[in-house]
């Protein structure tokens, strides 16, 4: 068989398989127990360090 | 040390220049040569006056680097006008031929003038809008210091270099004739050098960050810079005529280099002009409301959605062509599943103002930002339905496309980048507030009745078009001439020509007010004095 053909017969089978998997993966990594909690805490992470970094002697930004 | 290498490189770029500029086969390319040959040559006696001079213990900066922003700002502010101005002369241009001046022919006709417009403002101010931003931003989510020192520097002044280089080339006709990638081989190679830098900028920032969490805006700057980097190499694959002269030959012939082409054009608009902008979008308005983004879950999924979907995209722009049909299918498909992470953007970009719509009565600046998402709203619906192959046969080739884009363009990233701008000045220059709020009012409402004019007439001269050229008589016989339709569009080009005034002057009236704001507005009065601006 020449390039083209196991190439496609690739991208056609397994290589969407696992774009398709990733994909509904993602989707439900998001929707994990506890998720809620964390996100809420990121959305207001552009609310601290507004004008300065964040000190290295803190574990993390958080003020 | 280093110092002796950079004398080094620049000796030898500037020579190489000068002798490239000698034996230069084209004008283009012999400006170009004269460009980088003075840039170069000034950059080594820079470095010169200072090699060897005893250097005074400097504190390594510790705060945010922020004049690498503030130059950005300026840029932004400064290639929107002049993109906007070169848009708006050749509006006016197809409606009357006669300011294709005799004088300039060859150099300022519509045919010269039209990509000059397109990269000026996609490239010059939606890009200067994109690292100005992303850098702004990154810093802050990630709670730390850029990366890389002086390589933001290099990022800013050297995509900036890639502007002028590309602008120049165009008026002087260097072009490979690709729709959004027109430079020549030797911009490209420079402008992937750039990026490599911005990537390596911005990717460095985000490893020694603070917080635990990558915001959600940093997500869609990576994947722009990303994929715009991927999209760049694989569609500026050509190979030198002569390493003396600006032509050079695509590597991919036929279908296949439109494919590539469409691939890439399409992308340049999923990847820089929506998932950059995106980035802007999710710090932005949030910040802007003073409440977190509506659902922080909703735009992670928005944003792998988009990623995934938005690249299979582009043979919608080759329907009815050589392209195998089972291909402008599936670009088809994709195109009108897009619409729905699209609007989960869109939805999450606007409930973020829910319990604090009042806003919208009292702040321009948040209006601004919020007809940008309604706007990208409007454009992320009309763009799936005009991919479908059925209504394509009646857009495609017509202005409804032009309209299309502009209501992206203008309504969408123009004004977002006007929000950006309009949050950021004072912020940048501590000031304690923006000199003047009934400016911002003018500025919202010149630009959306500019913006509304415009795409209302591309609408009917668009459809109006469509359907004369494929009106045919009893026998068959089709009934209008080309030229026919050209006659028939002229009230709506110049209804569209007046549109792109009132939205030129509304940018004009922003750069006044950002002006004042940093010349006039008072200081903000606070402890932050204690950290040095730099």
């Amino acid at each position: 068989m020449d390039m083209y053909t196991i190439t496609r017969q690739f991208a056609d089978s397994w290589m969407l398989l696992f774009l398709f998997a990733f994909f509904v993966s993602t989707i439900l990594w998001v929707f994990r127990p506890g998720s809620t909690k964390e996100y809420r805490d990121t959305a207001s992470s552009i609310f601290r360090n507004e004008d300065a970094p964040a000190h290295d002697d803190t574990e993390e930004a958080r003020t | 040390m280093s110092n002796y290498l950079k004398l080094a490189v620049l000796g030898v770029l500037t020579l190489f220049a000068a002798v490239a500029a000698n034996y230069a086969r084209d004008l283009a390319y012999m400006v170009h040569a004269i460009i980088i040959m003075i840039v170069a040559g000034g950059l080594f006696l820079y470095t010169l006056r200072k090699t060897d001079e005893p250097v005074a213990a400097v504190a390594a900066p510790t705060g945010y680097m922020d004049d690498v922003v503030r130059y950005g700002v300026v840029a932004t502010a400064f290639w929107g006008v002049v993109g906007f101005l070169v848009g708006t002369f050749i509006a006016f241009q197809l409606a009357f031929p006669a300011l294709n001046f005799e004088w300039a022919q060859g150099m300022a006709n519509f045919g010269r003038l039209r990509p000059l417009h397109t990269s000026a403002v996609i490239f010059a101010f939606g890009g200067n809008a994109l690292i100005a931003t992303s850098f702004y931003i990154v810093q802050r989510t990630s709670a730390t210091r850029l990366f890389g020192g002086n390589a933001a520097w290099f990022v800013f002044w050297g995509y900036n270099l890639f502007i002028i280089l590309a602008a120049t080339g165009y008026l002087l006709g260097a072009t490979q004739s690709k729709e959004y990638a027109e430079p020549e081989w030797y911009v490209d190679w420079w402008l992937t050098i750039v990026w490599v830098v911005y990537l390596v900028v911005f990717m460095g920032t985000i490893f020694k960050r603070k917080e635990k969490h990558i915001y959600v805006a940093n997500w869609f700057f990576l994947s722009f810079i990303v994929t715009v980097a991927m999209l760049h190499i694989v569609n500026n694959l050509s190979i030198p005529v002569s390493i003396w002269g600006s032509k050079s030959v695509q590597v991919f012939a036929g279908v296949q280099d439109a494919m590539t082409q469409w691939w890439y054009g399409h992308n340049a608009v999923g990847f820089f002009l929506t998932s950059g902008f995106l980035g802007m979008m999710y710090y932005f308005i949030p910040k802007q409301a003073e409440r977190p983004v509506y659902s922080y879950k909703l735009s992670i999924i928005h944003f792998w959605a988009l990623i995934f979907i938005y690249i299979w995209a582009g043979p919608h722009h080759l329907h009815y062509t050589a392209l195998p049909d089972w291909a402008s299918t599936l670009g088809m498909v994709f195109s009108v599943v897009l619409w729905m992470p699209s609007w989960g953007g869109m939805i999450n970009g606007l409930m973020t103002l829910s319990g604090a719509w009042d806003k919208l009565r009292t702040d321009p600046v948040i209006r601004m930002m919020v007809i940008s998402v309604g706007f990208y709203g409007m454009s992320t619906f009309e763009g799936p339905m005009m991919s479908i192959r059925a209504v394509n046969s009646l857009s495609h080739y017509t202005d409804w496309t032009i309209g299309h884009v502009h209501s992206g363009a203008l309504g969408w990233n123009g004004m977002i980048t006007f929000g950006a701008l309009y949050f950021l000045v004072p912020k940048l220059w501590n000031k304690e507030r923006l000199y003047s709020l009934t400016l911002v009012s003018w500025h919202f409402w010149l630009a959306t009745i500019g913006i509304i004019l415009y795409a209302a007439s591309m609408w009917v001269t668009g459809i109006m078009e469509g359907l004369m050229w494929r009106e045919v008589d009893a026998n068959g016989f089709l009934v209008n001439s080309f030229a026919d339709t050209v006659a028939a569009k002229f009230p709506m080009y110049v209804a569209r020509g007046l549109g792109g005034v009132m939205f030129l002057t509304g940018a004009i009236i922003m750069c006044y007010n950002l002006w004042m704001t940093v010349a006039k507005a008072p200081a903000k009065a606070e402890a932050s004095a204690a950290v040095p601006a730099e």
